[in-house]
């Protein structure tokens, strides 16, 4: 007690820091708020949190206990200061426990040894002995080629009645942890480098548009510093299925009028240009895309060569080498034909794009038909020409994700520092022996003591392995 | 061949080594012994095979190269993929240690797994991927986060039997949380059991229910049978906690030490921890990355991976700044399995998010 109030109050602070307890309770802390927050869906929509507390507490509680959590910061909790707060102080007790072991572990790292006594070898945690016919001399050197094939590298004193051998190694091992706790460290401060520096938006960005700004949740701009053109995006489906394989953007990039990079990105494959990546994340129809899109035909009359043209919406075409003519009556980005062959829309998405083009003979209506991008035995007319449904260019957008994070390869360092540290941590150990040789009548008395700050037991096998094989070569010499 | 007929065998063949390890824990017949390890390694053999087989027809399937088919991208191939690190990784311990009792404690974990699997309706049929699953990383990142999970698995059972060993007092909180998990444990293991024996053989319901998940006990529809499981759970975990030393006494007759088991659980920890760091969060980091634009995002996946890694990352201080040795760092590895049951199956079937690729 008397202690305790002589303490300044900085010291008292650091005490508190460097405790294991305080950092059980942050861990605590952070991991009980952290399992509300998964619970709680972030950033999302009163209603669907209401919902989910509904769910819980029932029905009357709800809209009250999603206020006060809302008041707190549950809703964005990742984001709230008391969370962060958290955050800085697992930083804090990181650094503070660090340092305050760090004297302590260093001495232990750098400590020299010492020849021991006798009666202090035999307090070791490791300890044997045995009895080697021979004086020391002769014994001596065997007991060498053991540390020697053990990978030590010893030190050699020669005492009254024989020798001793020493030797210590994987000392820095000691040092695993801290290389650990630190690489924590180090991405935490990729982490707010990031934050600080970099931006995340996104850029929903229509077949053909050319912007120099991504977009912040808040809608806030956010200049590139560059120009970025969607030249066309398309969506691969497995099979005859909706399910979509591949989402593939065109971009390319602008910088000062000058095309300088293109390349098409997929989800998992992004574009990088001066720092900013641009991810694949979503795609959609543009809200007023039937005004903008550009329809790519492949027209030919029976057995003929086709021709490329381009048409917009409500267009009338001529089909070359023929006599008939189309004009676009309608498009559907998902058709779908229910029993009754009535036509109809089932998402809002390009999943089965469709477009419906009357046919005329000489300017006299012939026919009506749907003609699908994903299903060429549409092409075929009844009575010859082909038209082929290449593309709706200009109607659909590709959402890309943009971010810019110079802390990226600060935390990949983090990461890679800390598997290191844990490898050096949990599998590498700190050992240390001593052999000591003290003649008797006719043979020597070898004495070992060992101590190893991990996986003792394995340090001890390896101990006995090679006392049997010191036995044995002596065998072998009689 | 097709990879199902071997996955069926080795699913029969672990649920038959499971009984035989039950029943040789209890009578501690050698041939019984003998006879469990032959199961499991046919089982193992035999599920080796399908997972080669399974992993092949993906690659012809998909047709993305050999590297980027692995099958593990749904929760059925996930589970199986689980069932089979843990029966690896128990089959080591089995031969290094030579003890078979700890045969009764991991198999029904596999046991679990694969009735989870018949019971939810999980789709075992091989489905095309999503783009955001077409990576090198996968490969990386599953198997290593299934190979952490299982050793801590490992850890889960042996840090259970410490404490089943290590505990007399009926009132002293070691033998009470082991008696509570246990009693957890053996009651759904027995109520899954029923709905197998129920479902799966003797009636074969004709309509198709998503879930047949606890419906003939606590999710019946019939709301006797309703109450009385949960009647018979508590009488069952009280029945454990009563007369838990029984089972204290089972153990002891097999040579197990406190401090093997002690061993074994902290080693399994040291082994599955830096996997699930590098593999689980710095791979799943730098994978999200590359798909998502953002290699953290508090999703509730990796949230929970977060809580997991806090957990063990206690059980390691504990255990070697404090020097805790024991029930308390038991307690700690046991609840960490918890942790890791959550994190795999809890939010992909409790919680949305990005993550949600095991959603059946």
């Amino acid at each position: 007690m008397e202690q305790e109030k002589n303490r300044t109050f900085v010291e008292k602070i650091w005490d508190i820091f460097s405790s294991v307890r305080f950092a059980v309770v942050i861990f605590a802390l952070i991991s009980t708020t952290s399992i509300i927050g998964t619970i709680l869906d972030q950033k999302a929509e009163p209603a669907k949190n209401i919902q989910i507390l509904a769910k819980l507490f029932g029905e009357s509680p709800a809209p009250t206990l999603y206020n006060i959590f809302d008041k707190i910061g549950f809703m964005d909790m990742y984001h709230s200061w008391w969370f962060i707060a958290l955050l800085v102080f697992f930083a804090l007790n990181l650094i503070i426990c660090s340092v305050d072991r760090l004297p302590r572990i260093w001495r232990l790292v750098k400590e020299p040894l010492v020849p021991v006594t006798e009666d202090h070898l035999k307090k070791f945690p490791i300890k044997q002995e045995i009895a080697i016919k021979g004086n020391p001399d002769t014994v001596k050197d065997s007991v060498k080629d053991a540390l020697k094939s053990a990978r030590f590298r010893f030190t050699e004193i020669k005492e009254e009645r024989g020798y001793q051998f020493y030797a210590q190694k994987g000392n820095y091992s000691r040092l695993g942890v801290y290389i650990t706790h630190l690489s924590i460290l180090i991405i935490l401060l990729g982490a707010v480098i990031g934050m600080r520096f970099g931006f995340k938006g996104y850029l929903n960005l229509p077949e053909g548009d050319v912007s120099h700004a991504a977009f912040s949740d808040m809608e806030k701009e956010l200049p590139l510093g560059f120009e970025i053109r969607c030249d066309t995006f398309e969506v691969e489906f497995y099979g005859e299925s909706d399910m979509p394989k591949e989402y593939k953007s065109w971009l390319t990039i602008i910088k000062d009028g000058k095309e300088v990079v293109r390349k098409s990105i997929v989800v998992n494959d992004p574009l990088t240009y001066e720092g900013i990546t641009f991810y694949q994340s979503s795609f959609g129809l543009v809200p007023d895309g039937l005004s903008r899109g550009i329809f790519i035909f492949n027209v030919g009359p029976a057995g003929g060569q086709t021709t490329t043209i381009n048409l917009r919406y409500g267009d009338t075409f001529q089909i070359p080498g023929s006599s008939v003519s189309g004009k676009i009556m309608n498009f559907s980005p998902a058709l779908k034909m229910d029993e009754h062959g009535h036509a109809s829309t089932y998402a809002n998405h390009m999943d089965n794009p469709a477009v419906l083009i009357d046919f005329f003979d000489a300017g006299k209506y012939k026919y009506s038909g749907w003609i699908l991008k994903r299903t060429p035995q549409t092409w075929q007319l009844p009575d010859g020409p082909r038209v082929e449904f290449i593309d709706y260019w200009g109607v659909e957008f590709t959402g890309l994700q943009v971010r810019k994070d110079p802390g990226v390869w600060i935390v990949y360092f983090g990461c890679i520092a800390m598997s290191i540290g844990l490898f050096i941590a949990l599998f590498l150990n700190h050992r240390k022996i001593w052999v000591k040789l003290v003649e008797e009548k006719d043979n020597t008395r070898v004495i070992i003591g060992a101590t190893a700050n991990k996986n003792r037991t394995a340090f001890e096998r390896k101990i006995d392995r090679s006392i049997a094989i010191l036995n044995k070569k002596q065998e072998g010499e009689k | 061949m097709e990879s199902s007929v071997f996955f069926g065998l080795s699913t029969m063949a672990y649920f038959v080594a499971m009984m035989t390890y039950i029943t040789y824990l209890a009578f501690r017949k050698q041939q019984v012994g003998v006879l469990a390890t032959t199961i499991t390694i046919v089982g193992f053999v035999s599920q080796t095979i399908a997972l080669i087989l399974r992993w092949k027809e993906f690659a012809d399937l998909s047709g993305m190269g050999f590297m980027r088919s692995a099958p593990l991208t749904n929760l059925y191939e996930s589970l199986v993929f689980f069932v089979w690190c843990l029966i690896a990784g128990y089959l080591i311990i089995e031969f290094k240690f030579k003890n078979r009792s700890f045969g009764a404690f991991i198999t029904p974990i596999a046991g679990l797994a694969l009735a989870f699997i018949d019971l939810t309706g999980v789709s075992k049929e091989i489905q095309p991927l999503v783009p955001a699953l077409k990576s090198n990383w996968l490969l990386a990142h599953v198997t290593m986060s299934f190979i952490a999970y299982a050793a801590f698995s490992m850890s889960f059972s042996t840090g259970l039997m410490y404490l089943i060993t290590t505990t007399e007092k009926r009132n002293e909180l070691p033998y009470i949380f082991w008696t509570f998990i246990f009693g957890i444990f053996a009651v759904i293991f027995v109520a899954m059991g029923i709905d197998m024996v129920t479902f799966k053989v003797a009636v074969k319901p004709d309509v198709f229910v998503k879930t047949y998940l606890f419906k003939t006990s606590f999710f019946s529809i019939s709301p006797i049978v309703k109450i009385l499981s949960w009647g018979l759970s508590i009488a069952a975990i009280f029945m454990i906690w009563r007369y838990g030393s029984f089972l204290r006494k089972v153990i002891e007759r097999f040579n197990v030490t406190a401090d093997m088991l002690d061993e074994i659980t902290y080693k399994s920890i040291a082994i599955g921890f830096p996997i699930f760091t590098l593999g689980g969060l710095v791979f799943g980091a730098i994978w999200a990355d590359q798909a998502w634009g953002v290699y953290w995002s508090w999703d509730p996946k990796e949230t929970w991976s977060l809580i997991t890694w806090f957990i063990y990352a206690f059980y390691l201080h504990g255990r070697m700044i404090r020097g805790w040795r024991g029930k308390k760092v038991a307690i700690v590895a046991v609840i960490g399995f918890m942790a890791v049951i959550f994190t795999y199956l809890g939010v992909n079937l409790l919680l949305s998010g990005l993550h949600a690729y095991g959603g059946s």
